[in-house]
């Protein structure tokens, strides 16, 4: 990172070098491509490098995922608060991080990019406590006319597809994901092209937060080069998206068809930096699927 | 509510046999309500019966006889739109009428539903093949229920759905039905559309259009502004046509998984907003320790209800292994005490394959059951009728998961029985399919009922029941079975912005 800017080293000291790493199954491992990219900061007096996912890794995270899914799912809702809640914990005291994350490329100011730091957290924070009462707000119990007890409840869709926009790369990737989770679905998620950093370092958070391995997964890369394999990818049972061209937006569409995919590819509709929606149940109604269960009363 | 739309699906106590158990023969019990039918039909567009614009027609048919009972139009591009643009005139004029007056028309239409029951009843059962029973005390009520349960919603929508207390209609709903439940798919899509402040084109399915333009009549007697619901009858390419009109706002369709994949592919791109109920392979679960006796009756419901022209049909039987044998037995003497015949006597249980094309489709799928080594047991000895279209309730046994029977939806009256020794592999075979739509689970240990209800990927799961629908019940599927729902609270969403 550029904290060279703040802090005087040593004379002499040669600073180490970050590479960014993917976040797949728990673990940070380059791209099975072996390929990577550099990311510059505005005046160029800023570099680094940033692993560029491909459809191996997408691959990847799509099973390690899979894998997590069961695990997260059953977990109680007051549990998966308590976690969601331990990602805000961790970003609030790395918050000059995230801002650094977010200045990195010179597409933000320090202030516009502290304010987007306080708002990615405090969306966690929100989301923290949804987790024990999506099933109460958004399920119902339906008043048929027979002698049955009849209850429409919300399920998590299972492995979800988050694709994130390039502003605001941090606040957009965490209302999608924190929607997500806390619903009780996994995630492969592909960050900001144009600036990865914010969104790989919310990988660190989940990785000290008790996040278990494969809840959360992200990919820097291309989105050129994923978002077909996303859109196409059967295993996934939803893919969010924000900042796609129009173009883009109906490719992710056409992709999902054959496996009737629920494609969401402009959530950016409802402002990401407004409380009007991503703060609402409406949030979170694209992550559930409503499954109604019928019993007889009596004998 | 006057009906009781929830009661029993197939109240199959009147078909034991004689206290001997002989069997003894029924007399006939027609049905004798006569119905008006026209030779000719028109469309139903801006509040009147109208000409089409082609001279493309089709003829539809009782399918219990193969006699043509009308001459339906074949609605072309001008057609179509002629009913959107009625449609777009009237949303103007609805989308603002006050919420509590869109319900009283609302309201008026059920009641008249229910005044004109019989009526609708037959009609359905003549141009749709099932039987008058079920047409009767299921498919006609539940009409009812649905408009009279939306009519109420009409003024409280800013209720229906959390976090939005400002809900828009969309505009014109363009929607597209199928044959198996003509009216009541009819009923599912106008009333939610209307409740909402949207004006709807639909179009009923090709071999079944007689009761939708029943049902505008019925719109005409209760004064429903004019272009508030347009009907045009045809076939696919009608329907294509109307899902890709550039004047629709939002497609509602209930089909097959192909066609429902077709519609998404066209709108894609599009800002229409799309729900589809598609096909399934629903599982039928059933324990050992399951109330035997109901849970014949309940694979009796689940798999032979409407012909099996059910898109949430039970059609894969799971059987605890311990069971097996002791089930299969009693389905069969059950299987075989069911009426196979015209559909508008009053004793009958099932009616006539909806077209000669679904009956192929059927007997194609029977001899992939033979030839895929499975054993066939069919009822019944008694000969079917000469003419129309036919098919013997069936199920097979011996049935491996991978073969086509297994995994293919067959639409027609026809069940694959397997077996499970645990409730983990009852699960994991239940959802090891690409539909989702339903389930069903027989077992009277209420752990198991909510472990296994819990973990089956399905929009609706049936314990210790099956088939059942209510105007308040939320109904669509998980994966391709569809998205989206229809009925309840939550079918509301599919109809506001």
């Amino acid at each position: 990172m550029n904290d060279s800017k703040k802090t005087s080293r040593e004379p002499g000291r040669i600073a180490v070098a970050k590479t960014w790493k993917l976040f797949i199954g728990g673990a940070f491992p380059r791209s099975e491509s072996g390929r990577s990219t550099r990311v510059l900061g505005p005046g160029g007096d800023f570099e680094t490098n940033v692993c560029l996912a491909s459809r191996k890794d997408l691959r990847n995270a799509v099973e390690a995922a899979e894998s997590a899914r069961a695990g997260w799912q059953n977990r109680t809702g007051y549990n998966r608060g308590q976690i969601l809640h331990r990602i805000a914990e961790m970003a609030e005291c790395r918050r000059g991080e995230i801002v650094d994350a977010i200045t990195a490329t010179g597409s933000a100011t320090r202030r516009v990019a502290a304010e987007e730091a306080d708002r990615s957290i405090d969306r966690l924070v929100s989301h923290a406590g949804w987790t024990d009462k999506v099933e109460q707000v958004l399920g119902c119990r339906n008043s048929v006319a027979g002698p049955y007890h009849n209850m429409s409840i919300p399920e998590p869709i299972g492995v979800v597809g988050v694709v994130a926009p390039d502003q605001p790369s941090l606040l957009g990737l965490v209302s999608m994901i924190g929607s997500a989770i806390a619903t009780g679905n996994v995630v492969v998620a592909v960050v900001s092209e144009s600036n990865p950093l914010p969104g790989l370092l919310l990988g660190e958070l989940c990785a000290t937060s008790d996040v278990p391995a494969g809840v959360v997964n992200l990919l820097s890369g291309s989105r050129k080069e994923l978002l077909p394999h996303l859109a196409t990818h059967r295993a996934l049972g939803a893919v969010v998206a924000a900042g796609l061209s129009r173009t883009q937006r109906r490719a992710l569409q056409e992709g999902g068809v054959d496996s009737l995919t629920r494609v969401h590819p402009a959530m950016d509709d409802h402002p990401f930096d407004g409380t009007d929606f991503w703060t609402t149940p409406r949030a979170l109604m694209p992550f559930v699927e409503t499954k109604t269960i019928w019993h007889p009363i009596g004998g | 509510m006057d009906s009781s739309p929830s009661t029993s699906t197939t109240d199959h106590d009147a078909v034991t046999s004689g206290a001997n158990g002989s069997g003894w023969e029924y007399a006939p019990a027609p049905e004798t309500t006569e119905v008006r039918i026209e030779p000719r039909y028109g469309l139903f567009v801006g509040g009147r019966f109208v000409a089409s614009k082609g001279r493309r027609r089709m003829s539809t048919l009782n399918p219990a006889n193969e006699r043509e009972l009308a001459s339906v139009v074949q609605s072309n591009a001008a057609d179509v739109d002629a009913a959107v643009a009625a449609a777009r005139k009237a949303f103007r004029k609805w989308s603002r009428t006050r919420p509590i007056e869109r319900g009283k028309y609302l309201f008026r239409i059920a009641r008249r539903i229910q005044e004109r029951a019989r009526e609708l009843a037959v009609l359905e059962t003549m141009d749709g093949g099932k039987p008058i029973r079920e047409s009767r005390d299921v498919d006609v009520p539940l009409v009812a229920q649905h408009f009279f349960h939306h009519a109420g919603w009409c003024d409280k929508l800013r209720y229906a759905i959390p976090g939005n207390d400002d809900p828009r209609p969309l505009g014109v709903c363009a929607q597209v039905i199928p044959w198996n439940f003509p009216l009541l798919m009819a009923a599912w899509k106008i009333a939610p559309a209307l409740a909402c402040g949207n004006t709807v084109v639909i179009k009923p399915a090709e071999s079944t259009s007689l009761t939708a333009l029943r049902l505008a009549e019925i719109f005409q007697e209760c004064e429903l502004p004019d272009g508030v619901v347009n009907v045009i009858t045809g076939a696919g390419e009608t329907g294509r046509l109307l899902v890709e009109h550039k004047g629709v706002d939002k497609v509602a369709f209930t089909g097959s998984t192909e066609v429902g994949k077709m519609i998404a592919r066209s709108c894609a791109g599009t800002s229409k907003r799309v729900t589809l109920e598609l096909g399934g392979k629903s599982p039928n679960i059933v324990f050992a320790d399951a109330a035997i006796d109901q849970a014949i009756e309940g694979v009796v419901s689940a798999i032979w209800f409407n012909q099996g022209h059910v898109c949430c049909a039970g059609s894969r039987l799971f059987l605890e292994e311990s069971i097996h044998d002791e089930f299969v037995r009693r389905l069969e003497h059950r299987m075989r005490k069911l009426r196979v015949g015209d559909p508008l006597d009053k004793n009958t249980d099932v009616g006539a394959i909806n077209s000669r094309d679904q009956l192929e489709k059927i007997n194609q799928y029977l001899e992939h059951g033979i030839q895929e080594g499975a054993t066939m047991v069919q009822c019944c000895d008694r000969p079917l009728p000469e003419s129309g279209f036919w098919c013997r309730p069936t199920f097979f046994t011996g049935v491996q998961p991978t073969t086509r029977i297994a995994r293919e939806e067959i639409f027609g009256p026809v069940l694959s029985v397997m077996t499970f020794r645990t409730p983990e592999e009852a699960v994991q075979r239940a959802n090891d399919t690409p539909y989702g739509l339903s389930a069903g689970i027989w077992t009277d240990k209420g752990a198991k009922v909510f472990e296994l209800s819990s973990r089956l990927k399905a929009g609706v799961v049936w314990c210790n029941t099956f088939n059942k629908f209510d105007a308040a019940s939320p109904f669509g599927g998980y994966k391709e079975s569809g998205w989206g729902r229809e009925g309840g609270r939550h079918g509301l969403a599919a109809y506001l912005a």
